[in-house]
């Protein structure tokens, strides 16, 4: 313990880049004179996109390597994650200006903050270690909570803020507990450690004290992708904060903290298996359930959004209960999938803008609009039909390699209920696409919103590349089934 | 001279243990913020008593020292109806209760069956080999600087992302407030702000 070797700094270097640039747009913002909101936005979209080359140019299929004293690993399946988060965060940022300069939503604390949340999201996903990935949690869950009350004249945003906080707060205690009964019960933080551990002592007993905290450790994780029994504070969230701050909560932090579930799941306690499977497929059912149906009455887009999220999070939580290979690779493509049409619908939401500075709000909001917006209305519509699960756009296939991998693993009940569930949720989403093309505009005064486009050539780029893999998957899915088999590979199953 | 230190340890953690439910009961905020610092200084004498000086003596200067008084200071400026937080909390008895019992039984289960190791008394009474011959506080910069130093620096991004957001939502930028900028008062020159003017005798200003 006490020899020091120099740590690969190679494998941290994407980190390394967002860490510099988030630094240096807080001094911008802090020292530059009359420095614009606009230009801190692109400093920080050209980092994102910076890390994102650097990451795509070093990588090497096939390669693993564990460094920092075994606290960082790198390989495939650690790859496509963190591509997955850097895309994502990457689409928002470029999606978010026109809409946040309409609400006045201006603070130069935006950009420095999305940056951080991406770092701590990366972090997340390298660690090998629990305490690594307790400081990529902490760092993303911090940043998050911060963006989510920056907006701090308003009253629901703050109510939201301060839940998402005292949650997310409760959410770390559960996780902290969790690892130090593993600590205990193992004697180290380390996954590769702890994974040897548990197969020496497994053939004899194993202590009650490590189930304890594999259940902890769920139940923090379960908050952080918003499954069932912790699922209350998505809508307020996604509800309360402005536009561009839920789009990204609903994006890449669900990925990230997806990608770990499945990655402590299949790693360290992979021979635990029998004593988590059970739970997971809990969680899943009621994650399903509960989206699908607490979604049907609701008249708000975001709270309905969030309930969607909690659905479809159960879908790929199916995927992880599943076991296998075929379950992980999956638990990928679902969540590429769902990346992919949750950014196209909040780059649509946050395109239409009424008159006033605001968004659209409710339902109603949005009737009739294929007649003023055709083009959007129509993307917006490839999307909900994509989360309805409708053949033959991308969102079908998702549900359908989930399905596939819960059957091979012998979970016929949670297949049927996932179909089930999924034609429930199909209501609510062919509802917004009814509103928007058989609704009349109503004529009433109030009315005031979707009547303006704001649009830019960034969020053009962003909702067509998004449109085109929707629409064109079913056409050409080996690149993506590929990049998730192989990541699926790397993992220990 | 093991029973003073097993006597020491009883009456430590007994106090840590009083005091930590007196932080919960006390009917007065001000008394709990007194009773969280008397149970810091205990669980400062465990350490002590663990020979872990170092920490006892960070946990003394930062929770005693700046947290608790923090603490205190927020408590007599807000102010806290605790009889109120009380009477909305008792809504939540029974399911809180519930799940509490949940908690406890799932402890007693994992203290029932409690096993210790057969070499536990040797490794509690020998320092570990590596470290052997370090001072407490050498041995926990080795560990923190040379080998968690990304999790060390991880956790500096965190405070100051703390600090970020703490500034972003306290900050009021407010118009005609006169602030002292000291820099500029000090470099003023005589010949900026004084001005000698011949007036004329008997004509006034």
């Amino acid at each position: 313990m006490l020899g020091f070797y120099m740590p690969d700094f190679r494998l941290i270097l994407p980190e390394g880049i967002l860490v510099v640039a988030a630094l240096f747009l807080v001094m911008e913002g802090v020292f530059r004179k009359n420095v614009t909101f606009r230009s801190l936005v692109h400093h920080a979209l050209l980092a994102l996109i910076a890390a994102l080359i650097v990451l795509i140019f070093m990588h090497q299929p096939g390669y693993k390597e564990v460094t920092f004293e075994g606290q960082i690993l790198q390989n495939d399946f650690i790859y496509l994650a963190e591509l997955l988060v850097l895309i994502g965060a990457t689409a928002v940022m470029a999606m978010s200006l026109p809409s946040m300069i309409k609400e006045n939503f201006v603070s130069f604390e935006y950009p420095p903050l999305i940056l951080f949340a991406t770092v701590g999201m990366l972090l997340m996903v390298v660690a090998n270690d629990f305490m690594t990935l307790f400081i990529g949690l902490e760092m993303q869950g911090l940043s998050l909570y911060c963006l989510a009350a920056l907006k701090r004249d308003q009253i629901k945003t703050s109510e939201a803020a301060l839940k998402y906080f005292v949650l997310g707060g409760l959410a770390t205690a559960l996780y902290l507990y969790g690892v130090s009964l593993i600590y205990g019960f193992t004697g180290s933080t380390n996954f590769e450690t702890i994974s040897s551990v548990i197969r020496i002592e497994s053939m004899e007993e194993l202590s009650i004290g490590l189930f304890l905290g594999v259940v902890f450790i769920m139940a923090s994780l379960s908050f952080k992708v918003s499954a069932v029994p912790f699922h209350m504070w998505t809508p307020d969230v996604y509800q309360g904060c402005p536009s561009s701050v839920t789009a990204f909560i609903a994006a890449a932090p669900k990925v990230a903290a997806m990608v770990v579930f499945l990655r402590i799941m299949a790693g360290p306690f992979l021979l635990l298996y029998g004593e988590w499977q059970s739970l997971i497929v809990l969680i899943s059912l009621a994650s399903m359930i509960l989206g699908a149906f607490a979604a049907l009455r609701q008249n708000d887009l975001k709270r309905l959004l969030a309930y969607s999220a909690i659905g479809q999070m159960g879908y790929v939580l199916m995927g992880i209960a599943a076991g296998n290979d075929e379950g992980a690779q999956a638990v990928f493509v679902y969540l590429l999938i769902y990346m992919v049409m949750i950014i196209g619908i909040f780059g649509c939401l946050m395109c239409l803008r009424g008159k006033n500075t605001e968004g659209i709000q409710n339902i109603e909001d949005l009737s009739g609009i294929s007649t003023l917006h055709p083009k959007i209305s129509f993307i917006l519509a490839i999307f909900m039909f994509s989360m309805a699960g409708i053949p033959p756009f991308a969102g079908f296939f998702a549900k359908l390699y989930v399905f596939k991998a819960a059957i091979s693993a012998g979970f016929f009940g949670l297949a049927v209920v996932g179909v089930l569930t999924s034609v429930v949720a199909s209501y609510y989403y062919l509802k917004i696409v009814k509103v928007m093309y058989f609704d009349e505009i109503p004529a009433a005064p109030s009315f005031s919103y979707g009547q303006a486009l704001v649009l830019s050539a960034e969020i053009k780029i962003v909702l067509n590349i998004c449109a085109a893999i929707i629409l064109l998957f079913f056409a050409f899915p080996n690149p993506v089934l590929q990049m998730a088999q192989q990541a699926a590979l790397a993992l220990p199953i | 001279m093991i029973d003073t230190t097993a006597i020491l340890f009883y009456v430590f953690s007994g106090i840590l243990l009083g005091s930590a439910m007196m932080v919960v009961t006390a009917r007065n905020t001000v008394h709990s913020v007194l009773f969280l610092i008397l149970a810091f200084f205990n669980a400062a004498g465990l350490f002590v008593l663990a020979q872990a000086e170092f920490l006892a003596m960070i946990l003394v200067i930062v929770y005693v020292g700046a947290v608790a008084v923090l603490f205190l200071f927020v408590v007599m400026m807000l102010d806290v109806q605790l009889s109120q937080l009380r009477r909305s909390a008792k809504g939540y008895t029974l399911i809180g209760s519930l799940v509490g019992s949940v908690l406890a039984i799932e402890l007693i289960f994992l203290m029932l069956n409690w096993k210790i190791s057969s070499n536990a008394p040797d490794l509690t009474t020998t320092p570990l080999s590596l470290y052997q011959g370090m001072s407490n506080t050498e041995a926990l910069g080795n560990l923190l600087y040379t080998h968690y130093a990304l999790a060390f620096q991880g956790a500096g991004l965190i405070l100051l992302i703390a600090m970020i957001g703490a500034i972003a939502l306290t900050l009021r930028h407010r118009e005609g407030v006169r602030k002292q900028i000291v820099g500029d008062q000090l470099s003023r020159q005589a010949k900026e702000s004084l001005r000698l003017v011949d007036i004329p005798s008997r004509s006034g200003t």
